[in-house]
């Protein structure tokens, strides 16, 4: 490989680099974002439970005969 | 978003199938397969500090929701290209002036300028608490800002003497007809990659910001 070819391989292997990174980046925050939305998504539902009246408990099952 | 990352892709593999198998080595040597690259990269630097101040433009005058977060992102893109456009243009100079970096080419220096100016732009972002103050400033820094880039983009071409080639003169564009086809299909890939790249990030700011206000209002 010649110090030509060498330096054109470097460049668009920087930009290759930086634009694989960046992505992987935002995929990583995309990534915390989704966790935080399941977390929230757990505390409203939780808050809906407690704010409901007491469900009636189911009737038990008995064996007849 | 899909369909866009699909044809992102597909313009990009073009390109450098283009670059490396069509488009002619000319008198610059292998060197010049950069140019097809380096170039669309800086004028996508350009588009993104563009239309970032034009969301600057449209958040001071018509204060549309969004418009402050669309402008910050596409100036972060513009940031990106820009870096990218540095590091490229120093590796092609490395090559054909046997240096890095030359104080005496203007439109490096005023890249450079243009590109700092824009750096500094999230160092004040960042030093006021977000409100409408921080969005007011920020729009009015970022259409400060857009000044520049005339004043970049036509240094080469007003100055008396210089060193950086020139391809697109008045007469129009100094290359064979392959060249310039790859190099606009080079241009569109790198188009795409900006707006796919600031569509992404807008998604994950918009969704960040949505949770912020969730979390206080589940407080």
């Amino acid at each position: 490989m010649t110090t030509e070819e060498k330096y054109v391989a470097a460049a668009y292997l920087v930009v290759f680099l930086v634009v694989l990174i960046y992505v992987v980046i935002m995929a990583a925050k995309l990534t915390r974002l989704g966790a935080a939305v399941a977390e929230l998504t757990e505390l409203a539902r939780d808050r809906k439970r407690s704010g409901e009246p007491p469900a009636k408990p189911a009737p038990k099952q008995v064996k007849v005969g | 978003m899909t369909a866009l990352a699909v044809l992102t892709t597909g313009l990009l593999t073009a390109s450098i199938v283009l670059i490396f198998f069509y488009a002619p080595v000319d008198a610059d040597g292998l060197n010049q397969k950069i140019f097809y690259f380096h170039v669309p990269i800086a004028l996508t630097s350009y588009a993104c500090f563009g239309w970032g101040g034009l969301k600057a433009f449209l958040h001071l005058w018509k204060r549309p929701p969004g418009a402050d977060l669309e402008s910050y992102v596409a100036i972060h893109q513009g940031v990106i290209f820009g870096a990218l456009t540095l590091v490229t243009g120093s590796i092609w100079a490395k090559v054909r002036w046997g240096t890095w970096w030359t104080w005496s080419d203007e439109q490096l220096v005023l890249f450079l300028v243009l590109f700092l100016f824009y750096c500094a732009y999230f160092m004040l972002r960042y030093s006021v608490d977000p409100g409408p103050q921080r969005a007011n400033l920020s729009a009015v820094y970022a259409l400060f800002g857009v000044v520049l880039i005339p004043i970049s983009f036509m240094a080469i071409r007003l100055a008396n003497s210089y060193i950086h080639p020139t391809v697109f003169k008045s007469s129009g564009p100094d290359m064979a007809t392959s060249q310039l086809a790859t190099f606009c299909v080079a241009w569109a890939a790198m188009l795409s990659l900006a707006y796919f790249l600031y569509r992404f990030e807008l998604a994950g700011k918009k969704l960040d910001a949505n949770l912020k206000e969730l979390r206080e209002l589940l407080a």
